[in-house]
This record gives C-alpha cells, structure tokens and sequence, in this order.
C-alpha cells in the first residue's frame, strides 16, 4: 500500500539508536520465550482483573486488551518534539474552550464558523459565561499522536472529555518490569509510576476557593458496567481518593456531600469519568441514573469543582479539529509543533465533492464518533463497503469528516510468525493545573495486530505496548 | 468511608460464608444418606437441607420434591436460586468488584480467582466423587478468603464491616441449622427416638465444623444437650451463637471507638450479647429451645437491618 516509517529501522532498514539494545536483544531471546512470557503477562492481567467490555458483545462483559511484550522506543529528543508540541496544543484548546463560553472572539474574528459551536450537541449553553477556578477546562487530555517519519508527528484526535487508557500504560510498565527485568537493565528509561502522584496534585490545584486546605477529591464512576470501570477503581486506588457513583453523592443548598458510615462529607473536587449528558438529570437527561441531581447547581455556585469541565466536547469534535492551526495561531500567534491532518469537512459543498471522488484514498470518520466505529478506510475497504459510505456521505453529509490515510508508523510486534512491524499511535496524557502543566514522559501505545491495519482501537482488535522514553 | 463501600465488604464476607455453610449442609446430608435407614430413620434429609439453607419455600416453588438431584443442583450450581454456592460466589465476586479499592490485593485475588475457577465446576459435576471435590473447593475458597482478608487488611472501618459480615451471616447459620434440627437436640426424658440420632448429631457437628471440637471440649460420647450447648453457648467454638456474638459486639465497638459515636446497633448486639452470657442450657430447655431460637433468629435479622440503616445507607 505504502512505505511506513519503521521506528526501530527506518526507512532504510538501519536500526536506530534508540533501538540498538532491542534490536540485539530481539535476536538473542528464542521466539518460544517471547510467546511464553506474552501467555504470563495475560495471565497476570486476567488475575488482576484488567479488563474492559466492548458495548453489544452479548459474552464479552470481561475482555483482555492484548498485551505485546515489545516495547516501543522513543529517545529523550524525539520525545521533546512530542511534549512541546502537546503543551502548546492543551494550551490552545483551553484557550479556545475559555473563549467559546465567554467573549467568543475567535467566532467574531470569523476563524471558526458560528454554527459548528453553537449547533454542536456538544455545546454546552450552561456553561456560556460561567467562571471555571482558573480558567482550566481541560484537566486531563488525551492526544492521539501518530508519526509518520523520524521527525513529523501528527494530532489524530484530541480527547478532551474523559480520555481513558492510562491505567494501561502505568500496568504495562509495571508488567514488563517483573517480565524483563534483564532487558530493563539495558536501558535508562523514564519513569511514569509518578502520574497518580501528579494527577492527584493538579486535581487539588483546581479546588474551589471555598474548599478547606486539604480539599476532599473523589472520582465518579458511571459503575460497574462501563467498559472503563477497571481503570475507574485502578486510579481512584492509585490516587487515594474514593472511587463513588452518582447514588453515593448528594447536593443540598448547593454543596455536594458524600454518604459515608460517619454521616455526609463534603465534597471539592470530582474527577467525573461520566460524560456530560449524564452528570445531572435535572440539567441534562433527565433519564439518566448514573448522575447527582442538582450537581449543576453546586458547579454552577463554584461549590464544586469538575474535571474536566462541563462542555469541553466543543474542543474535540472532528469538525473543530481540522481548525486547530487556526486556533493555536490565534491564541498563542505560533505555528503548531504537532501537525493536524488535512481534513475535508463534508459539510462543504466542495470538500464532499473531493471527498466522493477520491473515497478509495482517504479515511472518513463520523463527526461525534469514538472507538473507530462507524469509519471506513478507503484503501482497504471493499467495494461494497465503498458504495455504502457513498450513500451514507450524501444522506448526511454532515457527520462526516474526511482525511487522507496516514502512513502510520510501525513498531516490531509479536505476531504468530514471530516479530513484525505493525502500525501503532501514542496516546499521552496531559495534566493541566494551576500554574502548571505536567505531562509524564510516553504515554500509551496502542497496536493494530493485524498486518496491515491501521485500526488501533482495543474495541477493533487492536493491542497495547509499554512506551520507552530514554534518556538522551 | 462510602457507606456503599461499607455495604459492599460487608455482603462480600457474608456471601462467602453462606457458601461454605451450603458446602457443608450438603457434604453432611450426602454422609447421612450413605447410612443404612436402620441408623438414621425415613426422615427425608434432603428435604430438611433445603430448610436449613433457608430456602424451603424458593425450592418448593421449582420442584415438587426434594431429592438428591434437586437438591444439590438448587443448592449449589442453580442461578435461579440467589443463594446458591454458584449465585453467593458471583454476588461476592460482583460486590469485590465494586470495591477492588478497599479490598487488598490478596483477597482481590482469592475471591476473583475463585469465580473464575467456578467456571470450571460448569452447570454441576457429573460424579459423586466430583461433587464431593467441588465441595472441598467450595470450603477451602471460603478459607482461603478469609485467611487473605484476616491477615492482609488494615485494622479499621473496611475490616470491621467485612468482619461483621462474617459473624452476622455464621450466627445466622448457625442457628438455623439449630432451628432445623433442635427436636433432635432435647434432653432425654422429652425426646422421641433413640440412638438413632447419634448420626444426626454427628452430622449437625459437622456441619459447622465441629465434630471434633466436640470432643475436646467435653470429652465424652455425643450427648443431644451438650450438642446444643456446644452451639450456643460455648465461647470457645468459633461458631457458636456466643462467640459469633463475642466477635460482633468486638467489631462494632471498635468502629464506635473510631467514629467516636455509640448506636443502635451497638446496643442490640450487647443486648444479644448480654443475654447469650447470661443463660444456661437448662434454662433455655426449660423456656423452649425452639422458642429460643427463634427468637435469636428474628433478633439477628434486626441488628442486620440496624447495621444497614446505622452504617450502609
């Protein structure tokens, strides 16, 4: 299809520093002692209960994401480029949030149309001149980040709701430690066991004003049968918090409390893992179950802090995507380190056109869509898989976005003929505080096992990889 | 802490313990069935299992009679009947799963590993000697949790409620076994029968474990009253009425000594506690066991409901 860039050889087949010790490691380990300890690590999951539901898999409540035991090699400086390109995207998104629910500048100037915010369902009119504890909306951001040669690194997607996927990259580490301790040995790699640590602190830097100087955090779970519920009790453990559900909180005369076997506990800071519609039934979906009526009112009061904010989704919709150059050059005036991919807005009269013309080339996504579902990727899609976008594009235009397909990256990965490259992305996670952002070094990796896909998704098949950053 | 994560560690332990009890039920009427009827009489001990699981009237609504295959499936590997050893495993397992941040990692993985060997059980063994295997697993699960929680958690609020758990549930057992059974355990003079219920006393023994307790305590052949004296009233048995009463009234004072706050649920369990130390088997023979007994069962149920209001909601 085409030439992918090869993080440990290249383009031209010349192993990379940062891969040397791999590379000899790789040829030194017999490939039934890769296959073994792979067969360890899903037992280690599987016992520890690391698991995650695909949604309308009736037998599939409790699923391994795979494990690949290779992991996958940034140097000190390649991860630079990465973490200054990630801080300069968080800051522009902040901005650009801050903005949409106050003075609304950007629209005005008429960088990004009026109707792609004010109609998108993830708007948030609630929030419209609403006063955040220091102007931070994103708290926790997850960017999907693919490579493409030595040097370029693209944005796919920025997760600014509730990114998820960080309890794999901190038991990825800890498992290829007790895994590989030899091959640890080898090599100088930044920690990640600190996140907890550093979420914890930029949590309690967003605390109301009104909080006490040991402000109470709590991390609120939709329950047991959400697909994330195993990362949800990972990281409220990890964090020292209590992990609650809506039916543990309460909100009387705008403060929100705690059941607890002493009587009720105020409550500060909430790391919602809860999507917006959900959080309050008497502001959103009155149906929902999962949230704590009259939360609104105690966030809206500066009771309460949430994270990440109400109404963020503005900031990762497909759509706005393909604005942020705009964006990041109008609130910060510089260019963005980290690429975004030309994306054809099928709203346009002109884009679909391209787009319907050149569907065998590009990958199209829905607007609001996650998971990679609903996605079709031109170059290996069939032909009636084609002619059914076609119709799906001119129906309802709208929903779609289209790009061109990327030429992600591959890593060498245990396959069942032994070790291959296979396409990966990073997905880092940044930690927006007072003052302060912080961002541990790597993130995680997910895989598309399959040859040749380009699919990373755990829901699709896809795996996950510890992420090496090395000194230097 | 949340009460529903008190909630959770509290039904998580009791859900545990009811599956060894029905382990044990079970393991103890297979051994009476294997006796001649010369020794045991025509009583139908299946049918008596079931109403010491407490669960007669669920049964009967399925089957219309109580045999060995109806019995052992209800009992243990039915998911239509909620306290089955199948249904208080998965119960247990959800209510860890709800709280893996309050469980340590030892009991995580006892009482995780356990549902996931469950598997391996599938819908019932096709053999005695398998059924017979399943049942030691059952009892040496149940141990094995225990064990992790008693030694692996921190000594406060999440291990008193799990603690309470436990010795809410046993007292429960424990005394249904005793309401079940109690026409067996009169003195003498009153009762109907003859030796033939030295194998119904053995089997009662053996269901809460204590065949061979017996004898170090009282050095002497089975005697009905000393039975019933045995599990009642005698601290030393871990599963005696007093005892499980001695280990709740020490739980919950320990979490009224954190909290710094006495309730009602405190002064039921020293109610109970207090009235368990002050009689004697005579008296209680005198007064009517069943009577008794009954009245445990009801005044149990109640510090469970005062646990749940006080604590759990």
């Amino acid at each position: 299809m085409f030439a992918a860039f090869d993080e440990m050889k290249g383009h031209n087949g010349d192993v990379r520093p940062a891969y040397a010790e791999l590379s000899r490691w790789l040829t030194e380990v017999p490939p039934d002692v890769l296959d073994y300890r792979r067969r360890e690590a899903e037992l280690i999951f599987r016992r520890i209960g690391i698991t995650f539901a695909v949604y309308g898999e009736a037998d599939a409540q409790e699923r391994l994401i795979p494990f690949d035991v290779i992991p996958r090699i940034m140097s000190g400086a390649e991860w630079r480029i990465v973490e200054n390109g990630l801080l300069q995207r968080v800051n522009a998104l902040n901005a650009f949030i801050k903005d949409v629910y106050s003075t609304r500048e950007i629209l005005r100037a008429g960088v990004v149309p009026d109707d792609l915010v004010f109609r998108n369902p993830a708007f948030r009119p609630e929030m419209s001149r609403q006063k955040v504890p220091h102007d931070i909306y994103v708290h926790i951001a997850g960017i999907d980040v693919v490579r493409v040669d030595a040097e370029t690194f693209y944005v796919l997607e920025d997760n600014a709701r509730t990114p998820s996927g960080v309890s794999y990259m901190l038991e990825n580490r800890e498992i290829m430690m007790r895994l590989f301790p030899e091959l640890f040995s080898r090599h100088r790699i930044a920690p990640v066991e600190n996140y907890p640590d550093e979420l914890l602190a930029t949590l309690t830097s967003v605390a109301p004003s009104s909080a006490s100087r040991d402000p109470n955090v709590v991390l609120l779970t939709p329950g047991v049968f959400n697909s994330a519920y195993y990362e949800h009790s990972f990281l409220a453990d990890k964090l020292g918090v209590e992990l609650v559900e809506g039916r543990d909180l309460f909100v009387k005369d705008e403060v929100v409390y705690m059941r607890t076997t002493q009587g009720p506990q105020r409550v500060d800071v909430i790391y919602r893992r809860i999507d917006d519609d959900f959080l309050d039934p008497l502001t959103f979906r009155p149906d929902s179950a999962l949230g704590v009526p009259g939360l609104m009112s105690a966030y809206q009061a500066g009771n309460v802090t949430l994270a990440n904010a109400v109404g963020t989704g503005i900031a990762d919709d497909k759509a706005i995507y393909s604005f942020m150059p705009a964006i990041v050059d109008f609130y910060l005036g510089e260019e963005p380190l980290l690429k975004t991919v030309p994306t054809w807005r099928c709203r346009e009269e002109e884009h679909l056109a391209y787009v319907l013309d050149n569907l065998h080339e590009l990958v199209v996504k829905e607007v609001h869509g996650s998971g990679g579902f609903g996605m079709l990727i031109g170059p290996t899609a069939s032909k009636v898989a084609l002619e059914q976008f076609r119709a799906k594009l001119k129906t309802s235009p709208k929903n779609f976005i289209a790009q061109p397909t990327l030429a992600l990256s591959t890593c060498p990965t245990c396959v069942e003929q032994g070790v291959a490259p296979r396409h990966v992305d990073l997905r880092p996670f940044v930690l927006t505080g007072r003052n302060r952002v912080r961002i541990v070094p790597g993130g995680l990796t997910r895989v598309a096992l399959k040859e040749g896909s380009l699919v990373v998704n755990s829901s699709q098949g896809g795996g996950t990889k510890d992420t090496w950053v090395l000194d230097g | 802490m949340l009460s529903r994560t008190a909630d959770n560690l509290y039904w998580l332990s009791r859900y545990v313990e009811r599956a060894e009890y029905l382990a044990r039920i079970l393991d103890a009427t297979q051994r009476l069935q294997a006796l001649p009827l010369a020794y045991v009489g025509t009583s139908n001990e299946w049918e008596s299992a079931v109403a010491t699981a407490g669960c007669a009237t669920a049964f009967f609504k399925l089957y219309d009679e109580a045999n060995e295959a109806n019995v052992t499936d209800f009992l243990a590997f039915s998911s239509a009947n909620s306290s089955s050893i199948r249904s208080c495993f998965e119960l247990a397992r959800g209510n860890a799963r709800a709280v893996r941040t309050a469980l340590t990692m030892e009991m995580w993985d006892a009482i995780n590993g356990t549902w996931l060997e469950l598997k391996r059980f599938g819908n019932g063994p096709t053999s005695r000697e398998e059924f017979s295997r399943f049942l030691r697993w059952v009892q040496e699960s149940s141990l094995r949790f225990d064990g992790s929680a008693y030694r692996t958690m921190l000594r406060n609020d999440a291990y008193w409620f799990s603690r309470l758990g436990v010795y809410i549930e046993r007292a429960d057992n424990t005394a249904r076994i005793l309401d079940v059974k109690y026409h067996l355990l009169l003195p003498e003079n009153e009762r109907i029968g003859g030796p033939l219920d030295y194998f119904q006393w053995a089997a009662i023994l053996r269901s809460v474990s204590a065949l061979t307790a017996y004898h170090w305590v009282y050095r002497d052949s089975l005697k009905p009253w000393l039975v019933a004296d045995l599990l009642i009233l005698r601290d030393e048995m871990p599963r005696s009425l007093a005892s499980c009463y001695e280990a709740t009234v020490r739980n919950l004072d320990a979490i009224a000594g954190a909290y710094n706050r006495q309730g009602p649920a405190q002064r039921q369990a020293r109610g109970i506690r207090t009235r368990l130390q002050n009689s004697r088997m005579d008296g209680i023979f005198q007064r009517g066991l069943h009577e008794f007994i009954g009245e445990f069962i009801v005044e149990n149920n109640r510090l469970g409901a005062l646990v749940t209001e006080q604590f759990l909601t």
